[in-house]
C-alpha cells in the first residue's frame, strides 16, 4: 500500500488469499512507547534496549533503533486505519504489558491483534485495487526470482495453483514478504502455507540466508493433531500464572491442590519479570521442570498448568476472548473455570534472508535509501519475518507486528530511489528470452516431477519425518552428537524425497505436486539452520547448548564470589568476540550450505549479560559495569561496542 | 489415550465419506475412506491423512481429495465446506464429537454457494469482491504520520470489534436462501482477462451478502470512515444490495464467529432508507 501511495504499480503474489495469511494467528499485540509509559520512564531507546538485550546483542543496531522510533508512528497509524485497538475508559488506546520489558507497551485490538490489522492493511490495499494500482494474484506459488546475467533481479517465475500454468512476471523490483518457515517442523503454531519455500527458493539463487539456527519456540502452545494452536502470552500479560503441582504427576483436578502444594516456578526463580520473561527463558524453564524435574502434569506427554482461573470473568472475555474461545474451540474445556494444559512449541524464525541497511552518522537508517531491506541480489527486497534483522537471538512478543509493518512501510521509499536509477534499464527492456529460458527451465522442472515413476515414497510420511527430525535436534536444547545425527537423517530423508511417487499426476489444482515441491525446498532450510547450530558452539538467545551454558556464581564467600564473577565476565568477553557476529550461509553447487560470519554492529548499546534469573547476577552485574566504565574512561567517545 | 478414544465410539477406525469433483463443470461423486482413530482429531487430519493415504475403502488408489486450509485456528476462514451437512471451519470441526453424533460416517462436502474448482476447494473472489463494492475501508489522507486516530469510547470499539472479526469465510453466504450460486462458463476462446471481467460483472449483479452488509455497516460507525458512509449505503442500494435479503435470518445462526449480522442488516435497512429520504429532500 505504501507502494502504491508512492505511485509504483504492484503485482501482489500470495499463496492463499492475502487476508488469509498467518499474521491473522497473532493475538497478542503491538509494541511501541506511548504516552503513559513515557511518563514512567520509558522511551524508544528502553524499547531498542529491550529489544537488543531480550535478542542477546545478535542484530545490527541501526535498524532496531529506526524501528522502535517509528514504533507509535506505527499504532498512530493502524488507529487511523481503523483497527479497533481496546480502548481505556476515557478513549485512549488501551496498553498491556508483555514478554522482556517492565513497561505496559503493548497496544491490542481484543486478542487477535494480528487478524485486526492485517484486515486493516488488507482493506486498504483492495482500494488500491480498486484504483489499479494493485493487481493481485492469490493462489499463486512463487518459484524463484529471475536474475539476469549480471546477477539482478528482473521479476519472478510464479505457478497459478488451479490450471497449474506457469507464467513470468518481470519486475523492477522484487519484495518476499514470505513470513516463516514453520513447516519444516512438522507442527507449528504455524499455518499451513508457512512452507519457508519462497526464502528457499531465493537461497537457491544466491541469496543469504542469516541467523538460520535461531527458532523461537514459544512456551505455551495447545497441543493437536493438526498443528499446535498458539496461547499468547497475553494470557501471561493479564494475569495468568503457570504452575505445576510439587508431587509429580498429582493425580487430583488442579483446582483441589491447595496453593501451598503448586509450585509457581516462573514468579519464584524470575522475581522481577515473574510469569513475563523472555520465550526463550520461559520455554527452557519449563522444558526443564518437565524433563528434568519430573514435575510434567501428566505423565505420556510434557504440560504444565497456565492458569487463569483467579482472573474476573469479565475482564477476561473482553480481553481474551478470542484465545480463550480457540482453547474451548479445541480442547472442550472452558479455561475460565479450568487451568489451561500448555507445552512449548516452534513459533518463529528470527533467521532469514539477509537483507542490508544503510546506517547514518548517528546510527539509524538513511531514509529512502535502496539499500535498506535489499538483499544481496541487486533487486530483490526482504522485509517482515522471512527477514532476518530485527530480532536478533530471539524475539520479543509482539514485536514481531511491529518488525514487519515497519519494514513494509520503509522499504517502499528506498525502493522508489531505486526505480529512479535502474541499472541496465528496466525489465521492460530485457529480452524476452530472459524470462522465457528460466519460464522453460520451471516448466521443465515441474513436468519432469509430474512424470518421473517414482519410488514409491510418501510425501506426507518424509515430512513427518523431517518435522520429528528436527524438533528433537534443533528447538529447545541442543547438542552436537544429535544435531550431527538429525543433519545425517536429513541427508537421507531428501535422498528418499527424490523417489516420492506422486498420487496426482494430473495438471488441475494439483496440491501434491506443490507439496511435493515444497518439501523438497525445505531441506534447504534444514541444512542451514542445523549446520549454523551445529557450528555455533554457545548459547545465546533461542540457541541453547548446555554444553557451553554459563552457570552463575554460586560461591558465598565475597572474595571467592568476585574472583568467579571475573571469571564469568572473562569467559563472556570471550565469547562474544568468538560468536557474537551473523550466521550467513549460502548453498554451493551441491545444494550444501556454506557457513561464514559477519560482525555485528553494536555501536550504540554496548552488548552486556543476560542475566534474567541467574544465580549470583547482582555480582556479575556489579563486575561487569566496573569493566564498562573502565573502558569508556579509556575511550572518551564512548564507543565500547 | 487412544483407548479412551475407542471407548467413545467403539472402534479404532471411522468412515469419512467425500463428494468429489475433479474440476468445473463435470459431474461429482462420492468417495469413502477409511481413517484410523486418533485423539484429539480434528477435519483437517482426517484429510491429511486421506492426503496421505489416498486409498478408497474397496482399495482404489485416488488421487488426494484437494482442499483449502491455512490457519487451522479458526481464525483465516479458508477450510470452510460442508461437514455433516453444516457449513462450518475444518479445523473446529472434532472428530470426537462429529462421532459421537453420527458414529457411523463423516461427511464432507464442498460450500455449494460457490464454483467448486475441485473436490472441497471452491471459488470465494466473489466474497472479496463485494468488500470492494461496498468500499470496506477507511479512506485515510495517506500513509505519513498525521497524529493518532479518532478518540473511541469503549462502548464504540466494543460494537465494532465483533464486526471485525469476520474471516470472510461464507457460511453465511452459504445458509442464505438468497445467496445464489453465480457460475460462468468460458466461452470458446474467450481469454482469461475477458472471462474474469465477464465474471465480476456478474458478481457485482449478484447478491452482496451479510457479511458485507456488516463490513459497510462497521466502517459506517467509524468516525473517519462516517465520512463516506453515503457511498456505501448507495452501493447497498445498488443492484443485488440490502433489498434482496429475505430475512430468513440463517446468516447469524451459522457464524461461526457469532457475529450479530441481522443487527447489522437491521440497522442498514433503517441507514439506507434514511438515506434515501435525505437524497430526495436534497433533491
Amino acid at each position: 500500500m505504501k507502494l502504491a501511495e508512492l505511485e509504483i504499480d504492484v503485482d501482489l503474489m500470495s499463496l492463499t488469499p492475502v487476508k488469509r495469511s498467518h499474521s491473522v494467528c497473532a493475538q497478542g499485540g503491538i509494541n511501541s512507547v506511548n504516552d503513559q509509559t513515557r511518563q514512567l520512564g520509558d522511551s524508544e531507546y528502553l524499547h531498542f534496549d529491550d529489544t537488543v538485550y531480550g535478542g542477546d546483542f545478535l542484530q545490527h543496531q541501526p535498524p532496531v533503533d529506526e524501528m522502535t522510533l517509528w514504533a507509535p508512528k506505527i499504532i498512530d497509524l493502524m488507529d487511523r486505519l481503523g483497527v479497533p485497538f481496546n480502548r481505556t475508559p476515557e478513549g485512549f488506546r488501551d496498553q498491556r504489558r508483555f514478554g522482556g520489558t517492565l513497561f505496559k507497551r503493548t497496544a491490542f485490538a481484543g486478542a487477535t491483534t494480528g487478524q485486526q490489522l492485517l484486515y486493516a492493511l488488507d482493506e486498504q490495499v483492495r482500494r488500491w485495487e480498486s484504483t489499479g494500482h494493485v493487481t493481485k494474484y492469490e493462489g499463486w506459488d512463487f518459484l524463484g526470482p529471475v536474475l539476469d546475467a549480471n546477477g539482478r533481479c528482473r521479476g519472478v517465475i510464479a505457478q497459478d495453483l488451479v490450471p497449474m500454468e506457469i507464467r513470468s512476471f518481470p519486475a523492477d523490483a522484487v519484495l518476499v514478504a514470505s513470513g516463516g518457515c514453520g513447516l519444516i517442523y512438522g507442527k507449528s503454531t504455524m499455518s499451513m502455507a508457512c512452507n519457508g519455500s519462497a526464502a528457499s527458493r531465493c537461497v537457491r539463487a544466491g541469496v543469504k540466508y542469516a541467523n538460520g539456527e535461531f527458532i523461537q519456540v514459544h512456551p505455551t502452545a495447545i497441543p493437536g493433531a493438526d498443528k499446535l494452536r498458539l496461547m499468547s502470552e497475553s494470557a501471561r500479560g493479564e494475569g495468568g500464572c503457570v504452575w505445576v503441582p510439587r508431587t509429580p504427576q498429582d493425580p487430583r483436578p488442579p483446582l483441589d491442590i491447595p496453593e501451598s502444594e503448586r509450585y509457581h516456578f516462573l514468579e519464584q526463580r524470575y522475581p522481577a519479570y515473574g510469569n513475563l520473561v523472555p520465550r526463550d527463558i520461559a520455554t527452557r524453564k519449563i522444558f526443564n521442570v518437565c524433563v528434568n524435574e519430573g514435575l510434567s502434569v501428566e505423565g505420556d506427554r510434557q504440560c504444565v498448568y497456565l492458569d487463569l482461573t483467579h482472573l474476573s470473568r469479565e475482564m477476561l472475555d473482553k480481553k481474551l476472548g478470542g484465545i480463550l474461545a480457540i482453547y474451548e474451540k479445541f480442547q472442550g474445556v472452558d479455561p475460565r473455570d479450568v487451568p489451561m494444559k500448555i507445552f512449548p512449541a516452534v513459533h518463529y524464525a528470527m533467521g532469514g534472508l539477509w537483507a542490508d541497511y544503510e546506517r547514518t552518522a548517528e546510527g539509524r537508517l538513511a531514509p529512502a535509501s535502496p539499500t535498506n531491506q535489499q538483499t544481496n541480489v541487486p533487486g530483490l527486497f526482504a522485509i517482515g519475518e522471512c527477514d532476518y534483522q530485527y530480532h536478533g537471538g530471539n524475539r520479543l512478543g509482539a514485536n514481531s507486528l511491529l518488525s514487519c509493518i515497519f519494514s513494509g512501510l520503509f522499504v517502499a521509499p528506498g525502493v522508489q530511489t531505486m526505480l529512479r536509477s535502474l541499472s541496465g534499464g528496466s525489465a521492460a527492456d530485457q529480452d524476452a528470452s530472459l524470462y522465457e529460458s528460466h519460464r522453460a527451465q520451471h516448466q521443465q522442472e515441474h513436468d519432469r516431477l509430474l512424470r518421473r515413476p517414482g519410488g514409491g515414497e510418501n510425501p506426507y510420511v518424509i515430512h513427518q519425518q523431517l518435522g520429528q527430525t528436527m524438533t528433537n535436534a534443533a528447538t529447545v536444547v541442543r547438542n552436537n552428537q544429535q544435531l550431527r545425527d538429525a543433519r545425517a537423517k536429513i541427508e537421507e530423508l531428501a535422498e528418499r524425497t527424490e523417489n516420492c511417487s506422486l498420487s496426482d499426476t494430473g495438471n488441475w489444482t494439483n496440491q501434491n505436486v506443490v507439496f511435493t515441491k515444497a518439501l523438497r525446498d525445505m531441506f534447504s532450510l534444514s541444512r542451514i539452520i542445523l549446520d549454523g547450530a551445529l557450528a555455533r558452539d554457545e548459547c545465546r538467545g533461542a540457541h541453547y547448548k548446555p554444553e557451553f551454558d554459563m552457570p552463575g556464581v554460586d560461591a558465598q564467600d565475597p572474595a571467592e564470589r568476585l574472583r568467579q564473577a571475573e571469571a564469568w565476565c572473562d569467559k563472556f568477553e570471550q565469547k562474544n568476540e568468538r560468536w557474537l557476529k551473523t550466521t550467513i550461509a549460502t548453498l554451493d553447487s551441491q545444494g550444501q550450505p556454506q557457513l561464514s560470519y559477519e560482525d555485528v554492529d553494536t555501536s550504540l548499546i554496548p552488548p552486556r549479560p543476560r542475566l534474567y534469573g541467574l544465580v549470583g547476577a547482582e555480582v556479575i552485574e556489579q563486575v561487569w559495569k566496573e569493566r564498562q566504565e573502565k573502558k569508556s574512561a579509556a575511550d572518551p567517545s564512548g564507543n565500547t561496542g | 489415550m487412544s483407548s479412551n478414544g475407542n471407548a467413545q465410539h467403539g472402534c479404532d477406525s471411522f468412515e469419512v465419506r467425500v463428494l468429489r469433483q475433479d474440476a468445473p463443470g463435470q459431474p461429482s461423486y462420492w468417495c469413502r475412506y477409511g481413517v484410523a482413530y486418533e485423539p484429539d482429531m480434528n477435519v483437517i487430519s482426517v484429510l491429511q491423512k486421506i492426503a496421505s493415504e489416498s486409498t478408497t475403502t474397496d482399495g482404489q488408489h485416488t488421487a488426494p481429495v484437494a482442499w483449502d486450509c491455512n490457519c487451522l485456528e479458526e481464525v483465516c476462514g479458508d477450510c470452510t465446506m460442508l461437514v455433516n451437512g453444516r457449513t462450518r471451519q475444518a479445523c473446529t470441526a472434532l472428530v470426537d464429537r462429529l462421532l459421537k453424533d453420527n458414529p457411523e460416517e463423516i461427511e464432507l462436502r464442498p460450500m455449494s454457494k460457490f464454483p467448486v474448482v475441485r473436490d472441497l476447494l471452491v471459488e470465494r473472489s466473489r466474497m472479496f469482491a463485494a468488500l470492494g463494492r461496498v468500499k470496506a475501508w477507511i479512506p485515510v489522507d495517506g500513509y505519513y504520520e498525521l497524529g493518532p486516530g479518532p478518540r473511541q469510547s469503549q462502548a464504540q470499539q466494543q460494537q465494532a470489534y465483533p464486526l471485525t472479526e469476520c474471516m470472510t469465510c461464507g457460511c453465511c453466504l452459504e445458509a442464505c436462501p438468497q445467496y445464489t450460486r453465480i457460475e460462468l462458463e468460458r466461452r470458446d476462446g474467450e481469454s482469461d482477462a475477458d472471462f474474469s471481467t465477464q465474471r465480476n460483472a456478474a458478481h457485482d449483479r449478484g447478491f452482496v451478502g451479510a457479511a458485507a452488509i456488516s463490513q459497510a455497516m462497521l466502517f459506517n460507525d467509524h468516525p473517519t470512515g462516517q465520512m463516506n458512509a453515503g457511498e456505501r449505503l448507495d452501493a447497498l442500494t445498488a443492484e443485488g444490495g440490502l433489498q434482496i435479503c429475505g430475512n430468513a435470518q440463517n446468516c447469524v445462526a451459522v457464524c461461526p464467529k457469532e457475529i450479530p449480522l441481522t443487527t447489522s442488516i437491521a440497522r442498514a435497512g433503517r441507514a439506507t432508507t434514511l438515506h434515501a429520504i435525505k437524497q430526495w429532500f436534497d433533491r
